[in-house]
């Protein structure tokens, strides 16, 4: 009896076991009809733009192509896939990337022809430019701006002296509450920091002849990098800058009309029309005699991923097809964001007069470092920056973050 | 007695018999569902020949259907192996992961193995030779289905065919383009289809057309490029050479590196074991040990004041409810829950924007202007004050449930006796209560130690004294040491684990200190 019930028992298991895999097999051999050609990845903001141009890649490309959204930490996910067997074939992200994805083998060059090359914003080719490689075919390029409320302050300052002089005035006259909105927060932003760090002569890191940042070469803790943050501790003392003023708060801020001046990017257009603001966009002002007040050029490229399965669909899809106008200029209308490739910028420009301003904030900007040795700076220059703002000795701080910058980069 | 016995006896027995046909069913379901299980999990295993895997899922398997299929002597058994399963699968390997990878240097640029790195190596070293041409192709295959690169220079108009052994010349009268200018069909060749390419991408990426100074390779389905690679391993000394600038990397196999004489590495490395430097570098390196001990105190603070506030708070509150004739008991309780009912992610950055100096709720509403987190102690204070809110509801339910167990005759009897309220609730309500209580307790120290989103969805570990990024005023190890590993130059898991194994050892010995303790209390009020 006991033997009788176990035999049943293992024999239906067994059954159970075999039409599992059966039905197993079948979903493989289903799926080895449909398995897509082509597997993209991008954050959730741009991977349904990707997903509404499926059906014509897939028809001038001739394989199908699954685009997937992955809305946290994208790079990250995406070295881990590579080193398993599910990674994408193409990647959608930022430039700075470009580093740690090399030195985890993650992506491949991709090469570009000379007149392929000559399409593209110079700026934005040099961005995706690491150690000598084209790594990306660029598709987008932003930077930071000065975004002024034009009800409040018609006139454009020239300088950050002549802004705060407006903004000091404005806010006396009881018209606005903060003199202006640049995000800091309790642990500082190095990104939002940067263009007034560089008007006052500060670098990050020097550069190679060949234009590649220097890792050895670097620039906090260096007596200019001391000055430049005097003058932002003095704007910090002035309440021009101010810790309570985050990413979470800065835009709204101006799009409530709390304040006249925004330092943001194109990403802050879109809440700024809706709120019905006038505004206007032109180039962050410098301290006055000082550098120009140079923001970080970030580009959205597109990426090979050595590990995909279908690399050479990903390296038509990249080399020869992201490369055309016609798919960028339809990017460009489904995220407005400037196009990286000239001819598409100029078709645009004639519509979106925002594109040109952001363009010139943005001339002579230098590419967000892409070395893996940036992210060492991140966290310690943003919370210097906050603590110098808070009203921290500047000199104690800076070689304090040098140091832990220096001790990260050495290791 | 003896009917009594019997009585039970015929029940259990009515019991088993009654059991038997569903019992039955239910049985070889969940069996057949543990084979199913097995045999999904088995097929990569083989795939990947990995026979160890194999080895460890059949052992598992034929074990279950052991104890399940046997008779009721292995009782025990059957009810203690779903859990020891689980806590092998949940608990015991991931510790064990933590550990071994504790002992590599495992984390960005040391992912791979070493062939991986030698690959990537060699690949973005590809370049395009200077004033080659460039090629259309089209993907063909020829009468043997071996791949065939179709090819031509536009510039020139001539054509070819490449395959790995070099080009053979094409007439132009046996190549047809299409309108487009592509290349549809030449003679001797089947062209493939892009999704028929798509599946051949392997082979496609590998065939390099060799031709004088370099390989003419796939630049995708349509264009070709005459590219060389100038970075080559060399087996013989274990290198990687550039044959443009002759530079030379030597394998580093203690780092997992290749390292030129002037100490530069490429930046493509692979993972290997460095022993127990992870651990060494805890202990001896001055900027890990030297904050360690001062986050330590602070750490043991926070999670032990995170517990007894939120367990006085939750206490009081359930004591207050638990009068029996409280009207809308039922509506007070759903009240005093809600806060354990929301995500506490998005409450802990609601929080957060709630003590900001100039906009948040706290110092608008009471006319205050605190910069809550510019001062180690108010974000201390804040930090704290956050848990109480999260986390009192919670101890509010278990007290209510523990209070509601302890029978009303005891606290009768504590009355007839002449004690008064208090010294009822101090001598008996409460000794009876920690008994049930005390190893929810230590699971919320243990929680709270480790309580990374608490505190870096709030403070973010700040504020940081001027001069030191490194450690903040409410740092707990676990935010310091994620700042350490993943702050620097990417991630560095290695180092990571090494650190979780000692805040796992701190956790488990105050654990362990505790349910000692609690065992002794259970033994004394027995």
């Amino acid at each position: 009896m006991r033997v009788k019930i176990a035999g049943v028992a293992v024999a239906a298991a067994l059954a159970l076991a075999v039409s599992g895999c059966g039905s197993d097999d079948k979903k493989d051999d289903g799926a080895q009809g449909s398995e897509p050609g082509l597997v993209i990845w991008a954050d959730d903001k741009r991977a349904p733009v990707l997903e509404s141009f499926r059906s014509q890649f897939e028809s001038e490309l001739g394989v199908t192509i699954k685009v997937e959204a992955v809305s946290k930490d994208l790079q990250a996910n995406f070295v881990t896939a590579s080193q398993g067997d599910n990674a994408p074939d193409v990647v959608i992200g930022a430039h700075d990337w470009i580093g740690n994805l090399v030195q985890n083998g993650a992506i491949d060059p991709v090469q570009l022809t000379d007149a392929q090359k000559a399409g593209f914003n110079p700026d934005a080719l040099k961005a995706v430019t690491y150690n000598g490689q084209v790594y990306g075919a660029p598709y987008a390029v932003e930077n930071l701006a000065l975004i002024r409320n034009t009800d409040l302050a018609p006139e454009a300052p020239s300088s950050i002296e002549d802004m705060v002089a407006d903004a000091e005035k404005l806010k006396k006259d009881g018209k606005t509450e903060e003199l202006l909105s640049l995000q800091v927060g309790d642990n500082g932003d190095a990104y939002h920091a940067y263009p007034l760090y560089a008007s006052a002569g500060g670098y990050l890191f020097g550069q190679k002849d060949n234009g590649d940042y220097d890792p050895a070469d670097l620039g906090v803790g260096k007596p200019e990098s001391i000055e430049a943050f005097e003058k932002i501790s003095e704007l910090g003392k002035k309440g021009v800058l101010k810790t309570s003023i985050g990413s979470e708060n800065s835009i709204p801020l101006f799009t409530e009309g709390k304040t006249a001046y925004l330092v943001s990017g194109p990403w802050a257009v879109g809440d700024i029309k809706k709120a019905g603001v006038n505004y206007d966009i032109t180039p962050i002002p410098g301290f006055e005699g000082m550098g120009k007040a140079t923001p970080f050029l970030g580009v959205q490229s597109f990426f090979v991923a050595s590990k995909g399965k279908h690399k050479t669909v990903a390296q038509e899809f990249v080399a020869n097809y992201v490369t055309g106008e016609p798919l960028a200029t339809a990017l460009y209308n489904a995220d407005p964001r400037p196009p990286a490739l000239t001819a598409s910028f100029d078709k645009v420009k004639a519509t979106d007069p925002d594109l040109a301003k952001f363009a010139e904030a943005g001339a002579g900007a230098p590419p967000l470092p892409a070395i893996p040795e940036m992210s060492a700076i991140w966290d310690p220059f943003g919370k210097a920056e906050s603590a110098i703002v808070g009203g921290a000795d500047v000199t104690e701080t800076v070689e304090g973050a040098a140091t832990t910058i220096g001790d990260a980069i050495k290791k | 007695m003896d009917a009594v016995q019997t009585a039970s006896r015929q029940r259990s027995k009515q019991g088993y018999a009654g059991s038997g046909l569903t019992g039955l069913v239910v049985r070889i379901t969940l069996l057949g569902v543990v084979a199913a299980l097995a045999v999904w999990a088995v097929l990569p295993l083989i795939g990947a020949r990995s026979w160890i895997g194999v080895g460890v899922v059949a052992a598992a398997t034929a074990l279950l259907f052991w104890i399940y299929l046997s008779p009721n002597r292995r009782l025990p058994l059957k009810y203690l192996i779903p859990g020891t399963l689980l806590l092998i699968a949940f608990q015991i390997v991931p510790v064990l992961y933590t550990l071994s990878t504790s002992v590599t240097n495992f984390g960005d640029g040391h992912r791979g193995d070493k062939d991986e790195a030698i690959v990537s190596i060699e690949t973005a070293s590809i370049t395009q030779v200077p004033g080659s041409p460039e090629y259309d192709l089209a993907i063909a295959a020829d009468g043997e289905d071996a791949l065939v690169f179709i090819l031509s220079d536009p510039a020139s108009g001539k054509y070819w065919a490449g395959n790995a052994e070099g080009l053979r010349d094409l007439a132009p009268t046996d190549v047809q383009k299409g309108l487009s200018g592509k290349i549809t069909e030449a003679e001797g060749y089947t062209i493939l289809t892009a999704a028929e390419a798509a599946e051949r991408s392997q082979e496609i990426t590998d065939l390099a057309v060799p031709v004088d100074g370099g390989g003419i390779r796939a630049n995708g389905l349509s264009r070709a490029f005459q590219g060389t690679s100038a970075r080559a391993y060399d087996e013989g000394c274990d290198c990687v050479r550039d044959a443009v600038t002759g530079q030379v990397w030597t394998a580093d196999p203690g780092h997992g590196y290749f390292t030129d004489a002037a100490g530069e590495s490429l930046p493509q490395g692979w993972q290997v074991s460095v022993g127990a430097d992870n651990f060494t570098r805890v202990i001896t390196d001055d900027k890990v040990r030297g904050p360690f001990l001062s986050v330590l105190w602070w750490n043991f603070a926070f999670a032990i004041i995170s517990v007894l506030v939120t367990f006085v708070l939750g206490l009081l509150c359930a004591i207050a409810l638990h009068k029996e004739r409280l009207r809308f008991k039922a509506l007070y309780r759903t009240l005093m829950v809600l806060p354990y009912a929301m995500p506490a992610f998005a409450m802990l950055l609601i929080w957060r924007d709630m003590f900001n100096q100039d906009f948040g709720l706290i110092n608008t509403m009471f006319g205050l202007d605190v910069g809550w987190f510019s001062n180690p102690w108010t974000a201390r204070f804040a930090v704290i004050l956050v848990q109480l809110w999260l986390g009192f509801p919670y101890m509010f339910l278990v007290s209510t449930g523990a209070l509601q167990s302890i029978p009303t005759e005891t606290l009768e009897a504590a009355k007839i006796d002449g004690a008064t309220g208090f010294q009822a609730f101090r001598r008996v309500t409460l000794p009876l209560l920690l008994v049930s209580l005390t190893p929810l307790l230590i699971m919320s120290f243990a929680f709270n130690f480790n309580n990374f989103n608490a505190i870096q969805l709030t403070t973010g570990g700040g504020p940081f004294e001027a001069g030191n990024s490194t450690v903040g005023g409410t740092d707990l190890l676990i935010t310091y040491t994620y700042r350490l590993a993943f702050g620097g130059q990417g991630a560095e898991y290695g180092f990571a684990a090494s650190v979780s194994v000692f805040i796992f050892l701190i956790v488990a010995t105050v654990s362990a200190i505790g349910f000692r303790v609690t065992r002794n209390q259970e033994e004394v009020y027995r």
